[in-house]
């Protein structure tokens, strides 16, 4: 398990899934890949497909017709995998608190490893939890 | 014995697959550089491959399992024959045999016949589609290709490896005639579409495709087919430089001057990818069937004029 979680932590490739966000902490997490921040020094890139994908990043409200889908895209993924939610929306309801469309939160659905708050969350916010869980998976090795 | 060593360590595999490793990464810096970022670290290559290694294989409900993960080793024993044979042509001009060059251009096009298998081999319907567009861009591409060749083979008026690297020690390298001048641009247009690089990504165009004919490789198959792709950036390249800009010299100086050309052809190659969008299909067929033929053709009849 070790090397396998240490390679896991040089380059972790990103799936980006949207579960019904406001397309704002999406904008962000772009944000993180412009010259200014440059996620790929940390091998960080973002992958078009679900197989392909170490991390899976989560954003916006778990709606009910996203539970199976966010289901099936993880069972999609390869592991051993991450699980990232991004915005508070993600973390809870943030501004949809009390809709009806929303039974769930994020993690009752998906086996979330890390939170990071905000809404929109910074890219220099993002790119810390990001570190962080780096940091966690690396003692975990 | 000593072809296996060939073959698996020195010019084979292993030194491909490192060279290959390197080469992609010069490839990631510098397009990180041209859009003006940082860029990964030197041994990102070798870290995305030992972690591709170490995740799970899924292979997809209803695909063809043994087709499936046996594509991407197919093609990962052609792009080591290609490099091995070009290597040992000019380690050992003398040995080889006559055709040895049909033989590279045949074995050239195997990782992506392979990649093409094992998409269609998946059941998925956007690996189909990727493959689809990869078979029309192997069409659209080797036609000038071959013409190109064809100018070399008329030149050195041999269809060895050996002797085409033995005419431009003595004639000087294709490339400095205007006839192979025109030829290698033809050349190196088609290696863009061969490498499968922007602009002729469209198999695998991340941003409607999602990774196309990649998409449903997961683990060890999906590093094996990294891994085909940068010794194809590190072999094809080589290609060219054998055949056009007079191969590889080991002695003395000689080995710096044959690195600066495929670093020169290397360069050329992730500036064409970075100031490029990507193109369609059919924009790219008309392109290699129009303009690109025609300048082929002219290299083909200015050699046979002696140009
Ligand atoms: S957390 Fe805020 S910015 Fe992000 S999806 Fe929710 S509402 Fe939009």
């Amino acid at each position: 398990m070790g090397i396998k979680l240490k390679a896991l932590t040089k380059s972790p490739w990103v799936y980006h899934l949207s579960t019904g966000s406001c397309n704002n902490c999406d904008i962000e997490i772009l944000d993180c890949l412009t010259p200014r921040y440059d996620l790929e020094r940390l091998g960080i890139v973002l992958v078009g497909s679900p197989r392909h994908a170490d991390a899976l990043l989560v954003t916006g409200n778990m709606t009910m017709k996203c539970m199976k889908r966010a289901k099936e895209v993880y069972d999609q993924m390869p592991k051993p995998g991450v699980v990232i939610a991004v915005g508070t929306c993600a973390l809870g309801h943030g501004v949809f608190e009390g809709s009806y469309v929303m039974p769930k939160t994020v993690d009752e659905v998906l086996p979330v490893d890390i939170y990071i708050p905000g809404c929109p969350p910074k890219p220099e916010g993002i790119i810390a939890g990001v570190a962080k869980l780096l940091e966690m998976l690396k003692q975990k090795a | 014995m000593e072809y296996l060593f060939a073959y698996v360590i020195f010019p084979g595999f292993l030194f491909t697959a490192v060279v290959g490793m390197l080469v992609s990464w010069i490839d990631r810096k510098v397009t990180a550089r041209v859009q003006w970022r940082v860029g990964p670290p030197l041994f990102q290559p070798l870290y995305d491959f030992v972690k591709l290694l170490g995740k799970e294989i899924i292979v997809p409900r209803g695909a063809s399992k043994a087709t499936f993960l046996l594509a991407p080793l197919f093609g990962l024993a052609a792009v080591t024959l290609v490099s091995s044979m070009i290597w040992m042509a000019s380690l050992y001009p003398d040995r080889g045999f006559v055709g040895d060059l049909i033989v590279v251009i045949y074995v050239m096009m195997i990782p992506s016949i392979a990649v093409i298998i094992g998409a269609f081999a998946s059941k998925n319907r956007i690996a189909s589609l990727g493959a689809s567009r990869e078979m029309k861009l192997m069409l659209a591409d080797e036609l000038p290709f071959l013409l190109a060749v064809m100018v070399v083979i008329i030149k050195s008026e041999a269809v060895h490896l050996g002797q085409i690297y033995h005419y431009q020690e003595t004639y000087g390298m294709i490339f400095s005639s205007w006839s192979g001048v025109l030829a290698m641009i033809v050349a190196v247009l088609c290696m863009q579409a061969k490498l499968t690089l922007v602009p002729f990504d469209i198999p695998e165009a991340e941003t409607e495709l999602m990774g196309g004919v990649f998409v449903e490789y997961s683990g060890p198959p999906l590093a094996v087919l990294k891994l085909t792709r940068m010794m194809m950036l590190f072999t094809l390249p080589m290609v060219m430089v054998h055949l056009f800009l007079g191969g590889v010299h080991f002695q003395g100086m000689d080995i710096l001057w044959s690195i600066l050309k495929y670093v020169v052809l290397l360069v050329v190659i992730v500036l064409i990818r970075n100031t490029n969008p990507r193109v369609r299909i059919d924009q790219a067929m008309r392109f290699f069937w129009g303009p690109v033929l025609i300048i082929g053709i002219a290299a083909v009849i200015l050699a046979l004029l002696g140009f």
